[in-house]
């Protein structure tokens, strides 16, 4: 494994690191005792309704709100126009990162024109919800339907009308990368694999919707917004600009939070509107979105169509692959995160474990009259890792070659790092080889498949998926979001405390949302500081609070603001150590702490408490000399330095039974073999990877958003959107290959996008595994029955 | 979305609630486990003016034995047919279509009686009811009357009972000796709405069906009694071609609407392969009785 361990203290006997900790917060949240924003009730709070447009695309004749402001309980009815007026200007949800892209200015509501059904047009304010749906219900507004861009395939045809004439067309963005010369490789392949791959439109269905609870002081003129985020410092920045507020006077907590899945890096039109309500009342004011307004508002994703190609020897050596994709985004650039990162990712990830050196890949983002996409959980991922594995198992088959062998010659080996990527970017610290030979083992796979076969003798037909993948994790400052323009950090930082009686604070600007980064960055500080765990107080979520971060996204939080927690508890650990060096008359690097004492090196015997260093350094200072001025409390910020992502990598297993005359999938056991680098809490590593998986299956199997030819869309309640529940998931098997990340001491890399990245690309192959003999094929996702059974030839 | 206002009256009797159906005619709408009322509440898709809740009239709910008649009361929690000793004995059909019936939750407060009364194009109860040949007990002001299923069902959520009527009781054959009963329904999660499904009673001779009668639902705009199919096999001894003729006789009985969930010829050839599938079964379990 590794060489020398740059964090050896976390490597001492009985570390926190490495071990399985229960959470408190799951404990609270298990009890109903979770404290959601919904949950936050203060006096006088008045609640938000919105009028959204009915229409995918309509032109705003007149808005007549007279009525709606005299219904009972009404406070506030704002137009998008007046609306408009209170901010510093619209948004434009470009980053000067992407060469060339466009987007339409946008205001939080629409002001004469609406471009997706459920923008909002006309807030109500009122003393409850359901008064101020009442009262919306009187506005009265005059439409003029105008024609709606729904198909992502023909946006860009001339005879399509741009939804934003300023923009001169529909196309947000091109791009089109090569490495090698894919023409030359194709031309000399032995066999050439194309296909054709359809994703349909997610939305992330987080339990907790977005939710959003501002409190205007008209004394102090402070704001203080408690609202279900991911990125308290970010939207902090966003609220105070588009308002013009100073970032100061604004403070974000983000208490419990009910999930998120990236939906809650976004800022909506509805959450500025909520605050200006607030700032103009002078009154607390929420928002709290419902399941209908969730579908029809929250960001959508993965609406894709990407045309492959791989080339190969008939050896089974691939030598080339080439995309090309075409994604749909919605009516406007998702600010300030944009809606072009997913082609990009697909463009950077896809064949991505394989070692060839030919690679092309260009996308078009265009845009359509429906819900603005941008990131969700493992961006891009599971596009590009479908199109890329099925094309690889493809080959495979043409081959002759058996899929996992295949793979097995193609992937990048293990001691070849660090190296340069097909798409042209640094990878480094993999383990791909020792990944799929785990795997191998895990799934018992030649015994496997004699079981497949001997049951296709039956009539039951089962198959056997397996797909490799690349993440990209814990973006760096050089590629996207700060670079861009975007006020999003990419750095992250910690700040650790020792209190008077020995406790120890923890602040960081990483975020949790249920799967534990609190409890792993106490695991961290225990650990380094040498204090029993009980003694650590995690705080984050709190802009008044924690220091400035970029938050929780892209698989970030334990590999950038763990190295943060990491560093800083290391700073402390020093100070604490250099004064009980002085009152104990002995040298710092003579000593230790263990357990919440400071001993001798390699003792155990207590010398002095941590409790004594504390209140001697709070409250009893003349007992040290002057020279010694104890601050106990240590900040560190850590940020990548050249790398633009951390890339993990990992392989997954499936096996499936059809039933060829329905259509319908029993999924029967998954494997995921992953590498995270250093695991901090095996037990939320590995929820983190089947909860992952679980999304991604959900995706591949019932997920969609529906929209028909009028842009409106069609499935906006959870009886018509299928997300995956537990009755149907197949028992998910984790295992974990440690292969430290060399770009900090910490070692960690992001883990809980991977299980999403590749579930669909190993659901898929595994069904095309049992389809094979009959000669079907499924590319497209979700893959319904009807799907299965049109692959079949059956309907 | 929360629901817009609306008056609530908590009908004392069965008399009361009858009163007040007849007061409010249209503007009154029956609140039984709220399952299926309550989200069309909230996302204002009705607008009822009042409701007048059922649950606390005492004599409307349970399941007796009635000579060979099964009684169940139209506030009969789903839960209660799920574990009622009586239906396993004598409704095996309903007790095998139960599990498919939604959630634990939804179960332990929506009621038969609700889902007959809501005749869901894809709900199990309603094709169930038809298969058996059940009969529903309706009562007004002007006194109570006796529908056959055949009759009651009229098509997408609609029904013979008048809106001054409030259903009371389902009044259900009980299984005869030999009777044979099979139910099988897809639907891509447990417990959601079926994409196809088949409730099917059969008496069955040697290798050949005496009598059957087949309801499909999820496809139709209501549970459908298939006669085209029933024909292609009475008095045939079963076997693959028999099968092959059944299910393609089901063409001329079913003509499927497409929804989210697929298309009519989808939905077509899933109530075939059911078809197939279920009387199958049925054959297996005579010989195994
Ligand atoms: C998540 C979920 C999943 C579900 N899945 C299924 C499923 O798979 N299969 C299925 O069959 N159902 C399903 N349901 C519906 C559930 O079974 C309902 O409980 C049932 O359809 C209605 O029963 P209820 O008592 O809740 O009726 P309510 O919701 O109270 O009423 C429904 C309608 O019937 C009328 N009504 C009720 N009782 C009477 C009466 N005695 N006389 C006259 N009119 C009356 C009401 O006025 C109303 O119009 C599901 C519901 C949910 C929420």
């Amino acid at each position: 494994m590794n060489k020398e361990s740059p964090a050896p203290i976390l490597d001492r006997p009985n570390s926190y690191v490495g071990r399985t900790l229960s959470r408190d917060a799951a404990k609270r949240a298990v009890a109903g005792r979770g404290r959601y924003t919904d949950d936050i009730n203060p006096a006088r709070t008045l609640h938000a309704a919105f009028v959204r447009s009915p229409y995918g695309h309509a032109k705003i004749l007149s808005v007549d709100v007279e009525e709606a402001k005299q219904q009972p309980g009404v406070a506030l009815v704002m137009t998008g126009a007046e609306l408009a007026e209170m901010c510093t200007g619209p948004w434009v949800g470009t980053l000067t990162c992407f060469d060339g892209m466009k987007s339409a200015p946008q205001y939080p509501m629409a002001v004469d024109r609406a471009c997706w059904q459920g923008e909002p047009l006309v807030m109500v304010v009122a003393s409850s919800r359901a008064a101020a749906e009442d009262a919306a219900e009187f506005v009265m507004i005059e439409y003029e339907e105008l024609p709606v861009v729904i198909d992502k395939e023909t946006a860009l045809d001339p005879d399509t009308p741009a939804i934003h004439p300023d923009l001169g067309d529909n196309l947000a963005f091109e791009k089109t990368i090569e490495t090698g010369d894919v023409d030359k490789a194709v031309a000399e392949a032995d066999i050439v694999i194309e296909d054709t791959f359809t994703f349909g439109r997610h939305t992330a269905v987080s339990l907790e919707p977005r939710a959003l609870l501002a409190e205007y002081d008209p004394g102090t003129e402070r704001l203080t917004i408690h609202t279900s985020s991911q990125c308290p410092h970010m939207v902090q920045a966003v609220f105070a600009r588009t308002l013009g507020l100073p970032e100061h006077n604004v403070r974000i907590v983000a208490p419990d939070v009910g999930g998120s899945f990236g939906l809650k890096i976004h800022t909506f039109g509805d959450e500025i509107a909520t605050i200006a309500a607030s700032v103009k009342l002078a009154r607390p004011v929420k928002f709290i979105a419902d399941r209908l307004e969730s579908f029809a508002t929250d960001i959508h994703a993965r609406e894709n169509r990407v045309r492959g190609r791989i080339a190969v020897t008939k050896d089974g050596k691939i030598t080339s692959m080439d995309i090309d994709i075409r994604s749909g985004a919605g009516a406007y650039s998702q600010y300030p995160r944009t809606s072009v990162f997913e082609a990009n990712q697909i463009l950077n990830i896809t064949g991505g474990p394989y070692a060839h050196e030919n690679y092309r890949a260009s996308t078009q983002v265009v845009y359509l009259n429906k819900v603005p996409t941008s990131q969700y959980r493992a961006v891009g991922h599971p596009i590009g890792n479908s199109v890329g594995e099925s094309l690889v198992d493809q080959a495979a088959a043409a081959c002759g070659i058996d899929p996992m062998e295949f793979r097995r010659r193609n992937v990048m080996h293990d001691d070849s790092y660090p190296r340069i990527g097909a798409a042209g970017i640094e990878m480094r610290d993999m383990s791909h080889q020792q990944c799929l030979e785990t795997l191998v083992e895990r799934m018992n796979y030649d015994a496997l498949r004699e079981e497949q076969e001997e049951f296709r003798k039956k009539g039951v037909q089962r198959g056997i998926g397996i797909a490799a993948f690349i993440k990209g994790t814990a973006p760096g400052p050089s590629g996207y979001y700060g670079a861009g323009g975007a006020p999003i950090a990419t750095q992250d930082a910690c700040t650790v405390k020792l209190e008077p009686a020995g406790g120890v604070i923890c602040m960081v600007g990483v975020t949790d949302q249920g799967q534990g980064v609190d409890t792993v960055m106490g695991q961290i500080t225990a650990a380094t500081l040498g204090v029993p765990i009980e003694s650590v107080r995690v705080i984050e979520g709190d802009t008044d609070a924690v220091p400035y971060g970029g938050g929780t996204y892209a698989s970030r939080a334990t590999a950038i603001g763990g190295e943060a927690t990491y560093q800083a508890a290391l700073k402390l650990r020093a100070e604490i150590l250099e004064i009980a060096g002085v009152l104990l008359q002995a040298a710092p690097e003579t000593l230790d702490i263990v357990e919440g004492h400071v001993v001798d090196k390699g003792d155990t015997v207590s010398r002095i408490s941590l409790a004594e260093i504390g209140r001697i350094g709070h409250f009893q200072v003349f007992e040290l000399p002057n020279h010694v001025q104890p601050t106990l409390s240590a900040t560190h910020r850590f940020r990548l330095r050249d790398a633009l992502y951390i890339f993990t990598n990992g392989i997954q297993g499936a096996y499936v039974e059809v039933d060829i005359d329905t259509g319908f999938l029993k999924l029967l056991n998954h494997w995921v073999v992953e590498d995270c680098g250093r695991v901090i809490n095996p037990q939320l590593a590995d929820e983190q990877v089947r909860g992952g998986c679980v999304q991604g299956l959900g995706g591949a199997l019932y997920e969609e958003c529906v929209y028909d030819a009028a842009g409106q869309l069609q499935n906006a309640t959870l009886a018509d959107y299928l997300t995956p529940m537990a009755g149907e998931m197949p028992d998910i098997e984790v295992a974990h290959i440690q292969t430290h990340t060399g770009v900090s001491e910490l070692g960690a890399k992001g883990v809980g996008e991977s299980g999403t990245g590749a579930a669909p690309a190993v659901v898929m192959n595994a069904v095309n595994d049992a389809l094979r003999p009959f000669g079907g094929k499924i590319s497209s996702q979700p893959m319904s029955p009807e799907t299965i059974l049109k692959a079949l030839g059956k309907v | 979305m929360k629901a817009p206002k609306f008056n609530y009256v908590k009908a004392e009797s069965r008399s009361h609630a009858l009163q007040l159906l007849d007061e409010l005619g249209e503007d009154g709408r029956i609140i039984a486990g709220g399952q299926s009322l309550m989200p069309t509440l909230n996302m204002r898709l009705s607008q009822p003016d009042t409701l007048i809740d059922i649950n606390k009239i005492p004599d409307l709910g349970g399941i007796t034995l009635d000579g060979n008649i099964v009684r169940i009361g139209a506030l009969t929690r789903h839960v209660e047919v799920a574990n009622s000793p009586v239906v396993a004995e004598h409704l095996p059909l309903i007790a095998e279509a139960m599990p498919h019936v939604a959630h634990h939750a939804v179960r332990n407060r929506g009621t038969i009686g609700g889902s007959v009364a809501l005749a869901d194009p894809a709900a199990e109860m309603p094709a169930c009811v038809l298969a058996l040949g059940g009969t529903m007990v309706v009562e007004s002001v002007n006194g109570s009357r006796e529908i056959a299923a055949e009759d009651y069902f009229h098509g997408l959520y609609e029904t013979a009972r008048e809106t001054n009527e409030l259903l009371v009781e389902l009044r259900i054959p009980a299984k005869k000796t030999g009777d044979i009963s099979v139910f099988m329904e897809l639907a891509q999660r447990h417990g959601d709405y079926a994409m196809a499904g088949l409730a099917c009673v059969a008496r069955i001779n040697g290798n050949a069906f005496e009598g059957l009668r087949l309801v499909y639902f999820g496809s139709e705009d209501k549970p459908t009694l298939a006669s085209k199919a029933v024909s292609a096999v009475i008095g045939q001894a079963w076997s693959e071609e028999c099968k092959e003729a059944a299910t393609k006789a089901l063409e001329d009985d079913l003509d499927p609407m497409a929804n989210l969930q697929g298309s009519s010829a989808m939905k077509l050839h899933l109530q075939k392969v059911l078809t197939g599938r279920a009387l199958d079964t049925a054959i297996e379990r005579a010989e195994a009785a």
